[in-house]
């Protein structure tokens, strides 16, 4: 106990409004879907917020068949220029309502609204700014004079960043020109309704974006509709799987972004603190429900206990707690099913013989809670130095030299992000060259901006969101 | 309170260098040893450094917490005047600010201690006679420190010797920028020195670095560490006559230095953020980083001072709006 004790100072519930119950986003109306409704959860009391429809096979086939039609007779034979005006509609209608997309996302996830307010939400607008100003140049993506759209994007987002990943997916396939249907995942739908709500008051024609909620069987139908000429999934890497085998053997595009274990490498001339505060937006941002989480520290054995104890410090004086207070670090994890999976993994890692460390730290009793918790004496050989946690757990590992730090950072399934530590600037241009991953940050981690390509190398998938690349995923040139 | 500046005349002209606290107690030994220390220091990224600041500065201190921390913030406060236009009368109405910071609310706490050039220190020690107000004064060629060592340690024994119980020097900033760190650390050996009083504790040393002209971070920690190898008691970021003075970075990076030597030594030094702080919100920002970087230890008048003039005021109105619920405005505070 400080002397010093933060009074509470949450945000205001009062911006959101929840209907009792949300329909499903088809053809520019709200409609109720035929399959079985489903409750959404706020993670951090367990209080049911609304009742959502599930959409069955046949509402998903509404849904394509709908985002068709606005295809070849609206979206599809528009200037770009004037798609890029809705574009623009869009990002600043994301602006004008930001404090209520934040309060929602936290509500339905269970995030901080620090993080919501400050990363998720703006990050969100900047996507379909950044994609509104591509609608019309099209010709420069690097893919010959006037690429041409796929047609009908499905698409399958996860929970841990609900707007985010939208805006990652809708802004660049609007953008080329294409459709969508997009189901949100099923713990987290109402940021995506919302959004439902956003294109309809910007005017968006009827079945450009098509949202449909439900489960993992939505999320099937959505891929695997005849009809649909693009299937773009974030999530993991079992599902990822099962889409690619669903699409083999199609004419359709797929882009995959999946699990990540990512090496956060820090060398002994490293900036300490900084590093510090690094591995702890690394792995703590977003209740470490993030698959580029810098979830494998490798640190330099010679400065390996100072590194620690100035992170056990610093783990400290994180607030974890009610995800709308504004002074909230950690908040509640996504949903009863994945804390089961990090309390499990975790209990492996002790049993395996790695040495579990967590602060002192009361966890809320309705809710669910995982404390930020840190694993020493790691082996690359445990479980919880390959497999991803998804959660905020962190594993740590040692390294003497260059080479072994190289080493231990590829040795694994995935290849999505990593992270290097160091004032030298030549060894960060030398490691960086070295490591198998989508994203190599330096001297910082989980740093995001619509202007940068991201995506994975092995398990962690293909295909790039983001940037010039990003539309790639939606164009085909004249030879395609 | 005249001195005649001989320097043959000063007692231990070429000071002893001490060696710092131990495992310290070689790095000092030549010029190169003290260089190959400073330059191992871990490295600051500004980048991150400024984000970690900027991430503090978002904390929400609302209702019962806002209370507490703007009486924590008065009592730290050290009210200063450091004008070419000072005069007895003007430091006496700043002492019996410091006493009475509200004449409207005697609950409010008085300020830690009043700054003033050091001839006029003899005024202000009167005037706080009895008060446990310290007399803050300003030595070593302030603000720019370009004189000649003799000329320096004379201005801070004169403070000294006129009822000054805490010292504000500022290092040799040339020196610093030429590399020639031992010159630096040996100065404030000096001063420290001079500041001894007769049957009584010496002056506290508050060390300032003028942060402003060291410009990077790097700078900034290597500083702050020769600062407190050579004893000072408080490391303190600026002069008030430089842009830019204390910002939310160069602090962090100040109490990191702190606080790592705290752990390396068991000497625990205060800090003192000066100039640029004027408004409760900067205030409680830096009390959040405080509690956040070194933890409540330093959550003390002993070990953390604002160096400011208009912040008081500010501070009053603010907590005038807590207690009335409504916003008054200048004439409800007095000037200074």
């Amino acid at each position: 106990m400080s002397v010093f004790e933060y009074a509470p100072a949450p945000e205001s519930r009062s911006i959101v409004d929840i209907a009792p119950s949300y329909g499903l986003f088809i053809d520019g109306e709200f409609v109720d879907g035929t399959g079985e409704s489903f409750k959404t959860v706020n993670p951090a009391t367990e209080e049911v917020l609304t009742e959502v429809s599930s959409a069955s096979d046949a509402d998903v086939d509404r849904a394509v068949r709908a985002a068709r039609r606005a295809f070849e007779k609206t979206w599809g034979p528009m200037r770009p220029a004037d798609r890029g005006k809705y574009l623009f509609r869009i990002a600043r209608l994301l602006q004008e309502r930001a404090r209520e997309f934040a309060v929602l996302e936290s509500l339905d996830n269970g995030k901080p609204i620090r993080e919501s307010r400050d990363v998720d939400v703006p990050l969100a607008a900047a996507h379909f700014f950044y994609y509104a100003g591509w609608a019309d140049k099209l010709d420069h993506v690097g893919l010959g004079t006037q690429p041409r759209p796929l047609g009908v994007a499905g698409q399958v987002i996860p929970w841990n960043f609900p707007l985010l990943m939208l805006a990652w997916k809708v802004a660049p396939a609007l953008a080329a020109g294409n459709t969508v249907v997009l189901k949100p995942a099923e713990t987290t739908p109402l940021s995506a309704l919302l959004f439902a709500e956003i294109c309809r008051q910007a005017d968006l024609p009827a079945g450009v974006v098509n949202i449909v909620t439900g489960a993992g069987d939505t999320g099937r139908a959505v891929v695997e509709h005849g009809d649909v000429d693009k299937v773009a999934f974030t999530g993991s890497t079992e599902v990822g799987r099962s889409i690619a085998r669903a699409v083999a053997g199609t004419s359709k595009k797929l882009t995959l972004e999946l699990g990540g274990k990512a090496a956060n490498i820090v060398f002994d001339d490293a900036p300490i603190d900084q590093a510090v505060e690094g591995i702890v937006q690394g792995i703590f941002f977003n209740q470490g429900h993030v698959c580029c989480a810098g979830s494998r520290l490798l640190v330099q054995e010679s400065i390996h206990d100072e590194v620690i104890a100035s992170l056990q410090r610093r783990i400290g004086t994180l607030r974890v707690g009610d995800p709308l207070d504004k002074n909230t670090d950690i908040g509640a994890i996504n949903s009863a099913e994945q804390l089961a999976r990090i309390r499990e993994l975790s209990d492996i890692g002790e049993a395996e013989g790695a040495n579990r460390w967590q602060p002192a730290c009361e966890l809320p009793d309705r809710g669910f809670w995982f404390p930020p918790t840190v694993f020493t004496d790691v082996s690359p050989a445990h479980r919880i130095a390959r497999d991803e946690v998804f959660g905020p757990v962190l594993s740590v590992l040692t390294f003497r030299t260059p080479d072994e730090a190289v080493a231990k950072a590829n040795n694994s399934t995935y290849g999505l992000s990593a992270g290097i530590w160091s004032e030298k600037g030549s060894r960060i241009l030398q490691i960086a060259n070295q490591l198998r991953a989508g994203v190599v940050w330096a001297n910082t981690f989980n740093k995001f901006d619509p202007t940068s390509p991201f995506g994975g190398y092995k398990q962690s998938g293909y295909g790039r969101e983001g940037g010039r690349h990003g539309l790639a995923a939606y164009l085909k040139g004249a030879d395609q | 309170m005249t001195h005649v500046l001989d320097p043959d005349a000063l007692p231990g002209a070429t000071p002893a260098v001490h060696a710092p606290l131990p495992p310290y107690d070689d790095v000092t030994r030549s010029d190169s040893a003290f260089r190959a220390f400073l330059h191992g220091l871990p490295g600051v990224d500004q980048v991150g450094a400024e984000a970690r600041a900027a991430q503090l500065g978002t904390r929400s201190i609302k209702t019962t917490s806002k209370a507490w921390a703007i009486d924590m913030a008065i009592s730290m406060v050290d009210l200063t005047t450091l004008e070419g236009a000072d005069t007895p009368g003007k430091v006496r109405s700043l002492a019996a600010k410091a006493k009475q910071p509200d004449p409207g609310d005697p609950t409010t706490p008085k300020v830690a201690a009043v700054c003033v050039y050091g001839d006029l220190a003899g005024v202000a020690r009167d005037a706080l006679a009895g008060t446990g107000i310290h007399v803050a004064a300003v030595a070593t060629a302030f603000p720019s420190g370009r004189a000649s060592r003799a000329v320096k340690i004379a201005d801070v024994r004169d403070a000294v010797e006129n009822g000054a119980d805490e010292i504000d020097m500022v290092i040799d900033r040339g020196a610093f920028l030429t590399g020639r760190y031992l010159e630096v650390y040996e100065e404030i050996v000096a001063v420290r020195e001079a500041c001894a009083r007769p049957g009584k504790d010496p002056a506290h040393l508050k060390v300032i670095l003028e942060t402003g002209e060291l410009k990077t971070l790097d700078n900034v920690r290597r500083a702050s560490w020769i600062a407190m190898l050579a004893g000072g008691d408080f490391i303190k970021t600026s002069t008030g006559k430089v842009n830019p003075a204390a910002t939310l970075p160069v602090g962090l990076v100040m109490l990191e230095a702190v606080r790592d030597f705290r752990i390396a030594t068991g000497r625990q030094i205060g800090f003192k953020p000066a100039g640029g702080i004027k408004t409760t919100k900067d205030a409680v920002k830096h009390l959040v980083m405080i509690n956040e970087t070194v933890g409540p230890d330093w959550l003390d008048p002993d070990w953390f001072r604002f160096g400011a003039s208009s912040l008081l005021n500010d501070l009053l109105l603010q907590r005038q709006k807590l207690r009335t619920g409504h916003y008054s405005g200048p004439d409800y505070v007095t000037v200074d």
